[in-house]
């Protein structure tokens, strides 16, 4: 398999009044080519910061991301993002938002509509495309984000704790949407968690991140078939992968504690 | 008429007084206050509506007994709503109460408009760029500082006693707050927003005009309606000052004449013109920026 994101030796050091932080430090990993990546850590570990420098929103200070073999040197319409907050334009409805997306593409206004009431069926909110953001739950508008993500077709697409402002319930409903239109539409995805279960749950890898500086401590092969669907969560082969993306973070989340007292 | 359940009827019994089949203990009964005395509580339309109107006719009232009532204080001081209200009437009829009215309008919304129109790009401007910020806000917090009833024999110097001069106190009085209120409000568009444009690879320029200004729309309206307030203040004090018409003009002349009733009906005047105003912007701030209904 030839990788499609490449990171390699990236570090960045932020500099503050007290000196200098290092917030990640020789990161290096690969992923393949319609390959589903989640990266888990604790807050504060850098994990946001490094999709940040995917997403070319950030700079590393030392090494790089290649897509394609390509360096990374700023924000593009090849690699999509969905933000933790809702980055929904609340004076746009639902299709509008999608369209808003599309607007760089050489396409015509019924194309345009078109494709972005496709995009709104994908993830299943035929009936609110004329909904505002602020008519919308939660849940509907990180929805309508995938959907705008993907409507522009990126290479790759970057997730920054997406359902991370959820309710348990609602969050649910949302891995398993994500998983079934991943499974049926492929494409590399990165994807930021701090949720260990929702992390196996829905990834091909898991990638478990270090503390200060940030650095990827452990990988983890989830092997669970697909399609997935909840009931392998109570599985015993789940519980084994927990143990193995848990117990790097719990000594990680134990040290951070203590350094804190 | 029946009493309230804990307490034992003392009216005629028609029949055996049983209890019914299927009488349940009381429950201790909730202590509530209405909802409107409750630290963010709720308070219905019609009751909002006849609690301020209360408070205007006991203010009314408190008016008269102090005046015509009592005759506690002299007319001189404290004309009575009567002769107030015939004095406006008169000014109706002379026609000089519209005149005033339709100058002094003119004036602050040339004013208003020329402050706005200028305050509005230069805010979003070092609400979005820190160079920006760094070369005019202080400026403008210095300036913001100077009073603006300091300017007065300044601008009299300048322009006379034109419209020129009025409009010159409004644009000094407004113009550096809207400056600093504008930026505040392009300063809270989130970052996400912006970072998401440059996610879709938008340029600098798409996402200033079709990002961030759009975001902080409501907010800036909100800073003009306001400002539009406090150019009502500016407005009368360029014309209590130097002027030869308009409602603060015939305020200064009333004075001269101790016509106290054509000084307490144009403050009135004044305060209402200021709440219709108010009113106004509020109303086209619901109309412009509908989508947001259920989000405040």
């Amino acid at each position: 398999m030839s990788s499609k994101l490449e990171i390699r030796g990236l570090g960045k050091t932020f500099k503050t009044r007290s000196g200098e932080l290092k917030a990640l430090e020789d990161v290096n990993f690969e992923i393949a080519e319609n390959e589903f990546v989640s990266l888990v850590g604790t807050s504060g570990c850098g994990k946001s910061t490094l999709l940040n420098i995917v997403a070319g929103l950030d700079h590393p200070t030392e090494g790089g991301a290649w897509l394609d073999g390509e360096p990374i040197t700023g924000p593009g319409r090849d690699r999509g993002m969905v933000f933790q907050t809702y980055t929904l334009l609340p004076w746009l409805n639902t299709r509008q938002n999608v369209e808003f997306a599309l607007r760089g593409e050489d396409m015509t206004r019924a194309e345009r509509r078109d494709a972005a009431i496709e995009q709104l069926e994908l993830v299943g909110l035929s009936e609110f495309v004329d909904a505002y953001p602020s008519q919308l739950s939660g849940g509907m508008r990180q929805r309508v984000a995938i959907a705008r993500a993907l409507s522009y077709r990126p290479e790759v697409l970057l997730m920054d704790e997406p359902f991370g402002a959820l309710d348990a319930l609602t969050r649910r409903v949302m891995q398993e949407l994500l998983t079934e239109v991943w499974e049926r539409h492929r494409l590399t995805v990165l994807f930021i968690t701090h949720d260990v279960e929702e992390a196996i749950y829905i990834s091909d890898r898991v990638l478990v991140m270090k503390n200060r500086p940030g650095k990827i401590k452990e990988e983890v092969e989830i092997d669970l078939p697909r399609p997935r669907d909840f009931s392998m969560i109570s599985g015993s082969h789940f519980a084994e992968l927990s143990r193995q993306v848990l117990e790097p973070i719990h000594a990680e989340s134990k040290q951070v504690v203590q350094a804190a007292e | 008429m029946t009493n309230g359940g804990d307490t034992p009827s003392t009216g005629p019994i028609d029949g055996p007084v049983e209890p019914p089949p299927d009488e349940r203990p009381l429950l201790p009964r909730h202590r509530r206050r209405p909802a409107m005395f409750e630290i963010g509580g709720s308070i219905r339309t019609h009751s909002f509506i006849l609690i301020s109107a209360c408070v205007f006719l006991a203010l009314l009232f408190v008016w008269w007994l102090l005046t015509s009532g009592t005759g506690m204080v002299k007319p001189l001081f404290l004309p009575p709503p009567d002769a107030v209200f015939n004095t406006l009437k008169e000014q109706v009829n002379n026609g000089e109460l519209w005149a005033d009215m339709r100058v002094s309008i003119y004036r602050i919304l040339v004013g208003f408009a020329a402050a706005s129109v200028l305050a509005i790009p230069i805010g979003v401007l070092i609400g979005t760029y820190r160079f920006w910020e760094a070369s005019i806000e202080p400026l403008v917090d210095f300036v913001r500082y100077m009073p603006v009833v300091a300017f007065v024999p300044l601008t009299i110097l300048w322009s006379g006693t034109s419209d020129l001069q009025k409009f010159e106190i409004i644009w000094i009085g407004t113009f550096f707050q809207q400056v600093l209120m504008i930026m505040d409000n392009t300063k809270r568009v989130p970052r996400d927003l912006v970072d998401f444009g440059r996610t879709l690879g938008m340029k600098d320029s798409g996402i200033l005009g079709r990002i961030i200004i759009r975001s902080a729309a409501p907010g800036i309206w909100d800073s003009l309606r306001i400002t539009l307030g406090w150019a009502w203040t500016w407005l009368v004090l360029a014309e209590l000052v130097a002027a030869t018409s308009g409602l603060g003009y015939r305020i200064t002349t009333a004075q001269r004449f101790f016509d106290t009733e054509l000084i307490i009906g144009y403050i009135l005047v004044l305060g209402v013109l200021g709440l219709i105003t108010d009113q106004v912007m509020k109303a086209l701030g619901r109309r412009f920026f509908r989508y947001a209904e259920s989000e405040r």
